[in-house]
């Protein structure tokens, strides 16, 4: 049943540009881009948050550090995605491991406040960074290069290419979480002092889940260059943390298909109300007030349960 | 002493002002039970979170098995054999029974940074969580919720946690703790079946339970041992009787 549904939505994400291309609606190729790549962000935080329970409110820093790597390398003359995606990806995952192995320390509020407190210096760092753009971000003069005879600046190839590192991740989520570490990730989040009077270094597996986290969080970032052909420093600020966040709690807290239910619904929500009028947060808000009260455990658990 | 699992040399913690353990020394030998009672506050717990690793002593020196482990992580000194079980119940409350004591078992044998291959093709560590659960007495619980056992279970469940690390001394906090005298009878016939199979830290303030298990009796007052010896000599114990024991335990 579940498998059927999974399969039903792949195929339809498969169909969609061939649908969209022919009634001339590109825009919602790029569009559907853009919530893809925000559903691999919101899953890889869904990972550390949900999963591993720890609240890091800086997960916008590893987007940013990856969005950076990959908009550097491109405009330093380094167009191949094979190596400016990996780099994202190594870039973020070593952030991820300083700022986790100082974070991790703490507990609650103060985990909270460091996460952020970190993210918002890299935020400065990235407006401080002249050479790439500073306040103005950093434009890019073309999308990476990724051969294979696949050319990214076509929109539809582009959305393929997205909606497969897109796919995996959630695959590679899937099986981590049966795996040995994700048992071990849940129950440090279920019971952390049992975790080590049972003989689990529980701060390492934390570290690594914060890592992985992080790594795949760059990932997305690097993505969101290409997309956009564009690094905004704006995408390191600490709303777009929050924004990642009501992803995870919208969609799924710990659930595999939190952070894509997440980021399909607050994006459009966003795009249907902000037609109507220019206050529609006021919308948005609502509804995740309506889903925090009522579905605690997102769409995901709604779907779950009537599914 | 020759032959002690545990050796412990002028133990040491204060909180802010309050001295909660005052230089505490006492051996435990190998095989056997050793209790460890006092009126509250007297500081048990606050050695057993010292000699689990939980919190850090402000001095004195904890052997065991012939190594110095007082510096040595929490997570370190399961690994080498010295598991504990809670005052107030510890256990994964959403798992199942079996996936709980799993976890335990999954601790000691390999690593856990594996992220493909599914645990539940494990089939040989949930075997070994299996036996342990019958060791127990929670054989026929162990695909339930552990949240929803009743209380002496979880009790026992606690037990079984500390037991799947393959430990060779269990430091047991009050394993009786909020238990009916029907639970509390099987719990002390568990902890008996123990003995000789490994050595036994307990804390208890059932002193039927104490006397009828315990090997040697260490009295803690104020953070100090008053007394140590076999049962037979603290129930004689003159200060022991005016600090703690009173009247009816020795009728």
């Amino acid at each position: 049943m579940r498998r059927a549904a999974t399969l039903a939505v792949l195929a339809a994400a498969i169909a969609f540009p061939l649908v969209a291309t022919p009634l001339g609606w590109e825009f919602y190729v790029g569009f559907a881009s853009r919530i893809m790549i925000y559903a691999l962000a919101a899953s890889s935080l869904n990972l550390v948050l949900g999963y591993g329970g720890m609240l890091s409110f800086g997960h916008a820093a590893f987007v940013g550090a990856g969005a950076y790597t990959a908009g550097i390398l491109l405009t330093e003359g380094v167009p191949s995605a094979w190596i400016g995606w990996p780099a994202a990806v190594l870039v973020a995952a070593v952030l991820a491991v300083v700022i986790g192995a100082i974070s991790l320390r703490t507990r609650g509020v103060y985990f909270i406040m460091i996460t952020l407190a970190f993210a918002q210096m890299m935020y400065y760092v990235a407006v401080g960074m002249k050479t790439y753009g500073g306040e103005e971000g950093l434009r890019l003069a073309s999308r990476p290069v990724i051969g294979l005879g696949l050319d990214l600046k076509d929109d539809v190839t582009f959305y393929y290419v997205v909606l497969a590192i897109l796919a995996a991740a959630l695959y590679g989520l899937h099986r981590l979480a049966r795996a040995r570490f994700g048992r071990v990730v849940e129950a440090i989040r279920e019971n952390e002092t049992r975790m080590e009077a049972i003989g689990f270094p529980t701060y390492r597996y934390k570290l690594v889940c914060f890592a992985i986290g992080g790594a795949v969080a760059g990932l997305a970032g690097a993505l969101l260059a290409g997309h956009n052909s564009y690094v905004n420093p704006n995408l390191l600020y600490w709303t777009q943390s929050g924004t990642l966040m009501i992803m995870v709690i919208l969609g799924g807290v710990g659930h595999l298909y939190g952070g894509l239910l997440g980021a399909v619904a607050l994006l459009l929500l966003e795009e249907v109300f902000s037609v109507y009028t220019i206050h529609w947060q006021l919308g948005v808000g609502a509804i995740l007030l309506a889903i925090v009260l009522f579905a605690p455990k997102g769409l995901a658990g709604l779907a779950a349960k009537h599914g | 002493m020759a032959d002690a699992v545990l050796a412990i040399d002028g133990l040491a913690k204060r909180f802010g002002g309050v001295v909660a353990v005052d230089g505490v020394s006492l051996t435990v030998e190998r095989g056997g039970i050793h209790a460890l009672i006092g009126p509250n506050g007297a500081g048990k717990t606050t050695i057993i979170h010292q000699l689990s690793g939980a919190l850090a002593p402000d001095a004195g020196r904890i052997v065991f098995e012939g190594r110095d482990v007082t510096r040595v992580p929490f997570h370190d000194r399961v690994a080498l054999g010295l598991a504990r079980s809670f005052q107030i119940t510890s256990i994964f409350r959403t798992f199942t029974v079996l996936d709980n004591v799993a976890l335990a078992v999954q601790a000691r044998t390999g690593s856990s940074l594996s992220f493909w291959r599914p645990l539940a093709a494990e089939t040989a560590l949930f075997e070994e969580a299996h036996t342990v659960l019958e060791r127990v007495g929670l054989g026929g619980r162990a695909n339930v919720a552990a949240g929803v056992l009743a209380h002496g279970e979880q009790r026992q469940l606690e037990v079984a946690l500390a037991l799947a690390t393959n430990a060779r001394l269990l430091l047991l906090d009050e394993p009786m703790a909020g238990m009916g005298p029907e639970e509390s009878e099987r719990m002390i016939a568990l902890i008996g079946r123990l003995k000789g199979t490994l050595s036994v830290l307990l804390v208890e303030h059932d002193m039927d339970a104490v006397f009828r298990l315990a090997d040697r009796i260490s009295v803690l007052v104020n953070g100090r041992v008053i007394a140590s010896g076999a049962p037979a000599e603290i129930r004689s114990n003159e200060e022991v009787r005016r600090a703690y024991l009173g009247e009816e335990v020795l009728a």
